[in-house]
């Protein structure tokens, strides 16, 4: 088993998102994370899916995606083939805020993004194992919340949407 | 030019837009208003009251696997909707192109758990190639024009429009264009002539080459190619369920068919063959047994039009995407014209074996009670070479489909992937109203035939006359023979007292019969088919007969039992 980013190309139709998730529950495959958004195309949107599965399965995952009628394409990459992002927000309670916090926010790159009388919330973005060891760290400063996006990701194959689209 | 109509009428004059002659439905509050418009446009279309949602569906299947046209059924919201879900799976797993026209309530009311108010949308995304609803008079005509393209083109399959009360009676433009093409949706791959070039030379070296075909031939109108590559290869050729009839059972090359209880030689050589040249067919369980048994020895090629099928239980060295039509049509040009007769003649003595191991007593039995394949055996002496074979699901299918004698194409309706029992009887009325100078005969087991039996209502009324051949163990027949093989005999609710079927047929005014005795078959079957009319005919079958051969479940191919 291997993590795989999946892309999904799409028209920007009802139930077209409900439709992708049946192919994985039908086969009761979990989802690792989901993202959708706009695409540089108005009109397209795209689907950025993370899953962990062996490559014969991503690859039948892959064709029954693609064979939803409204899914212009639909292709997917190890991790070495995409540049991906994820975003993890932290809140914390003030009361435990010390010196050492300082710190950690320095060695982590991380940043104050709110700050309210009872608590601040903590921005980092990086990958998971990253967010993943700064909550690892914060668990000993009470921390209050952490939510994590999805992957955000871009292939580094030089092929654009228009290819698709056109 | 534009003209304003109610979204009701544009329903209406779209469906005859796309030359839909017959629809199948059931009225009920949200779908009112259409069936309000069919009322002034009878002349143009027709439609069939069926007495369930469920029985319109196969209806329409029925018409649609005869006809080669979208099979159109209407029902109403909430359980009319659901009704057909069944029918939505059934069509989908068996290509069949099916547009279904669901009421919702209207669109204001949508979500608030109104008065048959359902999620069709959400329900039936599972069962369908496409569905959409509908809110707007003016989204009415575009979405039946794509729906129709997507039903009929590619692989074929079902597609559900759902249209809110609102959208029905307000007024809306109605201009008809069909839909031809759009940018998401590719049903065109053309074929890949090195892929041709690399299966050709895999055939052409061959020694043992062999050639399995599906239902891919004759929705792809592939008959007359399929049947040229056999003559120039010499292949011998075997049959998958949905793919009978594709090529004439006449034809020399033709070697039987392929699956848990088709021919003892097809399954049997399929691990010997060296070359396996896949047609239009998926590999089905039901057709490979355990996959890891399952032709390893041999090099596939698959000609299939989804590229979805591809390498999806079976891994092709040479898969040639698109229409078989025309890639049979270039792989024929392309290999050399061979005869494999040393080959061919493994199949023929195995083919011997079988005779004498089942068929014989199957077709000429001694023993007292009478046997399915004996009625299928006297069917064939008397139908036409286009008669329709319509059957349900389980023993009475599998042996009707085993000894029909099918000559042309298009003459077998059964329900395939899903093995919906009820499935014959609204099927075969709707095969029948396609044509009705053409013999349609629906086998059915008297478990099935009571799932649906209501829909001898609909035979009465429409006065089809279809030929229902009820062939009676007053068992579930399949499940007691498994029950027999592998579950130590422990009949657990399958035995079924039955109704006096002949009176209840006499009910709905069609003529019925009923022989359980040898002598009095051959003169009731010749009856029935020259019978001007419906007519049900009763035969009172062995009640623990099993069908064989079989490959039980977890099986190979090479296993395949005799007895």
């Amino acid at each position: 088993m291997k993590r795989y980013t999946i892309f999904v190309i799409t028209e920007n139709f009802i139930g077209i998102l409900n439709r992708i998730t049946i192919i994985f529950t039908r086969r009761g495959i979990n989802i690792d994370a989901l993202t959708a958004s706009e695409s540089r195309i108005p009109g397209v949107h795209r689907i950025t899916i993370e899953v962990t599965v062996t490559e014969e399965t991503v690859i039948q995952l892959v064709n029954q995606i693609e064979k939803i009628i409204d899914v212009i394409k639909a292709f997917h990459h190890e991790d070495s083939g995409v540049v991906y992002q994820e975003l993890a927000l932290y809140k914390l309670p003030v009361s435990r805020l010390d010196g050492g916090l300082e710190k950690i926010i320095r060695d982590h790159h991380a940043k104050i993004i709110a700050a309210e009388p009872d608590f601040v919330v903590l921005e980092l973005t990086g990958h998971k194992e990253k967010t993943r060891e700064l909550l690892e760290i914060l668990k000993d400063y009470g921390i209050l919340e952490f939510a994590r996006s999805g992957r955000v990701a871009v292939a580094k194959r030089m092929l654009t949407i228009d290819s698709f689209v056109n | 030019m534009e003209t304003k109509m109610r979204g009701a009428d544009i329903v209406v004059r779209s469906l005859i837009a796309e030359q839909a002659e017959l629809i199948f439905g059931y009225p009920g509050g949200a779908i009112m208003p259409v069936y309000d418009a069919l009322y002034d446009y009878h002349d143009q279309i027709k439609h069939v009251l069926t007495r369930h949602e469920q029985g319109a569906i196969h209806a329409a299947q029925g018409y649609a696997r005869i006809s080669g046209k979208v099979g159109v059924c209407l029902a109403t919201s909430g359980p009319g909707a659901t009704n057909l879900i069944t029918g939505l799976a059934d069509a989908q797993i068996d290509s069949t192109p099916l547009v279904c026209i669901t009421g919702q309530v209207a669109a204001h009311l949508l979500g608030t758990d109104a008065f048959q108010e359902t999620d069709v949308m959400g329900i039936s995304m599972p069962a369908t190639k496409w569905n959409i609803q509908v809110r707007h008079a003016k989204d009415i005509a575009p979405a039946i024009a794509k729906a129709f393209f997507i039903a009929r083109s590619g692989r074929p399959g079902a597609v559900l429009i759902d249209i809110t009360k609102n959208a029905q009676v307000e007024l809306g433009e109605f201009n008809y264009s069909p839909c031809q093409e759009f940018r998401s949706y590719k049903t065109h791959h053309p074929v890949d002539l090195p892929a041709i070039q690399e299966a050709a030379a895999l055939i052409n070296s061959a020694s043992r080459p062999y050639l399995l075909f599906g239902q891919g031939v004759i929705l792809g109108k592939a008959e007359a190619e399929l049947k040229f590559f056999l003559d120039k290869s010499g292949i011998p050729a075997a049959s998958t369920l949905l793919g009978s009839g594709a090529l004439s059972q006449d034809h020399p090359n033709y070697v039987g068919k392929l699956g848990m209880h088709g021919n003892y030689a097809p399954n049997l050589l399929t691990n010997q063959c060296d070359v396996l040249i896949a047609v239009g067919m998926r590999f089905d369980d039901r057709v490979t047994g355990d996959l890891s048994r399952y032709a390893k020895q041999a090099k596939v090629i698959h000609l299939e039009l989804d590229p979805s099928e591809i390498n999806k239980n079976v891994r092709a060295e040479v898969a040639v995407l698109g229409d078989c039509k025309e890639s049979l049509s270039s792989l024929t040009e392309a290999i050399t014209a061979k005869k494999h007769e040393a080959w061919m003649a493994k199949f023929r003595a195995l083919e011997q074996q079988e005779k004498e191991a089942v068929v014989h007593l199957d077709l000429t039995p001694t023993k007292a009670g009478l046997t399915m394949g004996e009625v299928i055996h006297h069917i064939n002496q008397y139908k036409a070479d286009d008669a329709v074979l319509v059957t349900d699901v389980g023993q009475h299918q599998m042996i009707a489909w085993r000894y029909f004698n099918y000559k042309k194409t298009r003459t077998q309706v059964t329900s395939g992937g899903l093995g919906t029992m009820g499935f014959a009887l609204p099927a075969a009325l709707g095969a029948q109203l396609h044509d009705y100078s053409r013999q349609v005969i629906c086998v059915v087991g008297d478990g099935g035939i009571q799932m649906t039996i209501q829909e001898l209502g609909t035979i009465m009324q429409t006065k089809a006359p279809v030929k229902i051949v009820l062939l009676n163990n007053n068992y579930l027949g399949m499940v007691r023979q498994w029950q027999q093989m592998f579950f130590d005999k422990r009949y657990s609710f399958t035995e079924l007292d039955n109704p006096d079927f002949v009176k209840l047929s006499e009910a709905y005014g069609i003529k019925a019969q009923k022989v359980d005795e040898r002598s009095n078959l051959k003169e009731a079957i010749e009856d029935m088919l020259i019978h001007d009319g419906p007519y049900f005919l009763e035969v009172v079958v062995e009640k623990e007969d099993n069908v064989f051969p079989m490959i039980a479940t977890g099986c190979s191919v090479e296993e395949v039992r005799l007895h």
